[in-house]
């Protein structure tokens, strides 16, 4: 099943409340996913800094000294970090992102990088969606968009790494509600050409898909394009990037996806619950995406 | 006339309540206020009432329907009127996929647009869709009849057996197996009648095309009877 909740604002005003509306967008999702949880949400984006979400299971002794080592690494300048439960968002000199990638794997086997971006902040965990998104305080996050996931496993087990979102490069992220057929031969493909992977996950793989077609030169939109020709299964993607939100079905289209824009905002919701809570949406254009067509909005 | 609001009525004690209701009932009107998107709103209801629903319904709305007359004052998520048997449901809004899936008689009017597999495997109910429907409507359709005013998307009627499509606009295209058919007068007073009960006075019948069964797939042919 899986829940996707998004909300893209474009009224600035409404900002400081990105997290609250989309925590409770989240939690009307629970019943379709009640095994773990994520989000993705954008907020900051300074050119000169980026950010990289990290995530242990033994927060404590991965997270201690992790900024210093960083800075360290990196040429001594200066490393922020911000930590929220089992996850830890480092900033770091954009120009020192790929030493700052190493010198977090090298101080401790546990640590797990689930996104890096100007804008985008990861944060993912196993358990009812309620309870994963106070752990994180998403309630009172500010941003300018945010991607929300409900998780009911189905292709792979029960893990962080197995939940939503997934990273598909700097500041994209995907999340998924489907199943692929056909993600364990594209998996070899892909290995072939050079990606990694972390785990069994179908939706992995297609987070890698869009990374190994924009690094061929494609942008998101023609990425997705693309997808409808070499992914088989039931999808729906929502994407995010730091100035973007995009939606795209698969031909038959049979995951449910509604959505909604007024002048304040576009929102996704798998069901029209996740998006009754929402202000104006009486007044709102509502529709059902078409399958097999990108939807993308970009600020 | 009992007005339930679901903000502070379980969704639960809602439809334990219509289904109490018989034929005998002394509450023959119902109005249910803050739906939400929830699922099930007046699911197998088995009795001559009306109920209102002052907003949208998620999954199943009215699904199972007898007698009663159900309207959504909104639209109405994924199989909305899934296999009614009687009475009538109206969507002032629009559907999502699998409106009317399996339906066995009754009236289901949709005054918006029906998304995907609208009647797929309908099984008697009439339909009538003011505006679009979505792809892959009508699959595997067995009888009834689907009425729409605007155009229908990909493969419509799909190995079709005999329900009777009618459409005024385009037609995306036609699944294996349907093609379009003659209007004879038959038709033409059928299709009268159900825009007749569907309250829809400004459209003539002529602007009508109508699809069925071919005939021509496995299961007509008389020659594959005696592979079993």
């Amino acid at each position: 099943m899986c829940g996707i909740v998004g909300l893209f604002l474009k009224n600035k005003a409404l900002e400081p409340q990105l997290g609250a509306m989309v925590s409770t967008m989240l939690g009307t999702m629970c019943e379709r996913g009640p095994d773990s949880a994520g989000f993705a949400i954008y907020r900051g984006g300074d050119h000169d800094a980026s950010k990289i979400t990290v995530q242990s299971s033994k927060p404590d002794a991965a997270f201690k000294g992790l900024a210093d080592a960083v800075s360290k690494a990196i040429g001594g300048a200066n490393v922020d970090i911000d930590i929220k439960s089992t996850h830890a968002v480092l900033t770091v000199p954009t120009a020192s992102v790929d030493a700052a990638r190493t010198a977090i794997r090298a101080h401790d086997a546990s640590l797990r990088i689930m996104g890096v971006g100007e804008a985008i902040e990861i944060y993912k965990e196993v358990g009812y969606p309620t309870d994963v998104s106070k752990r994180f305080d998403l309630a009172h996050m500010s941003g300018t968009h945010a991607i929300g996931h409900t998780r009911m496993a189905t292709e792979s087990a029960v893990t962080t790494l197995g939940a939503h979102p997934f990273s598909t490069g700097p500041d994209q992220c995907l999340v998924h509600n489907g199943s692929l057929s056909n993600h364990n031969a594209l998996r070899r493909e892909l290995k072939r050409d050079g990606m990694t992977f972390e785990t069994e996950n179908d939706t992995e793989v297609a987070a890698a898909y869009l990374t190994w077609r924009m690094k061929q030169g494609l942008n998101l939109g023609e990425a997705l394009h693309k997808s409808l020709d070499d992914l088989d299964g039931f999808f729906n993607f929502v994407v995010g990037t730091k100035t973007g939100f995009g939606v795209i079905r698969d031909p038959i289209a049979c995951k449910p996806a509604v959505m909604a824009e007024t002048d304040d905002y576009v929102a996704f919701g798998s069901e029209y619950r996740a998006l009754a809570g929402l202000p104006g949406i009486d007044k709102a254009r509502i529709w059902e995406p078409e399958p097999s067509t990108v939807y993308f909005w970009e600020r | 006339m009992r007005t339930i609001d679901l903000a502070t009525t379980p969704l639960r004690e809602l439809n334990q309540e219509l289904h109490r209701q018989n034929d005998g009932t002394n509450e023959p009107s119902w109005e249910v206020l803050n739906p939400r998107g929830a699922h099930a709103i007046a699911a197998g209801v088995d009795a001559p009432i009306s109920v209102d629903v002052k907003g949208s319904v998620g999954y199943y709305c009215a699904g199972m329907n007898k007698k009663a007359r159900v309207t959504v004052h909104g639209s109405a998520g994924p199989g909305v009127a899934e296999n009614m048997m009687s009475g009538r449901v109206v969507i002032k809004g629009d559907a999502s996929q699998y409106a009317g899936a399996t339906g066995r008689g009754g009236l289901l009017l949709i005054e918006g647009n029906a998304s995907s597999r609208c009647g797929i495997s309908m099984k008697g109910i009439d339909i009538v869709v003011r505006g679009n429907i979505g792809h892959m409507s009508a699959f595997m359709a067995q009888s009834g009849h689907l009425v729409v005013l605007g155009d229908a998307g990909d493969a419509l009627g799909d190995s079709i057996y005999e329900a009777k499509l009618f459409v005024r606009g385009s037609v995306k295209s036609l699944g294996a197996d349907c093609i379009e058919k003659d209007m004879r007068p038959e038709h033409h007073k059928a299709l009268a009648k159900l825009l007749d009960d569907a309250g829809i006075t400004d459209v003539p019948t002529s602007a009508f095309k109508r699809y069925g069964s071919a005939r021509k797939l496995y299961n007509f042919n008389i020659d594959n009877a005696d592979a079993y």
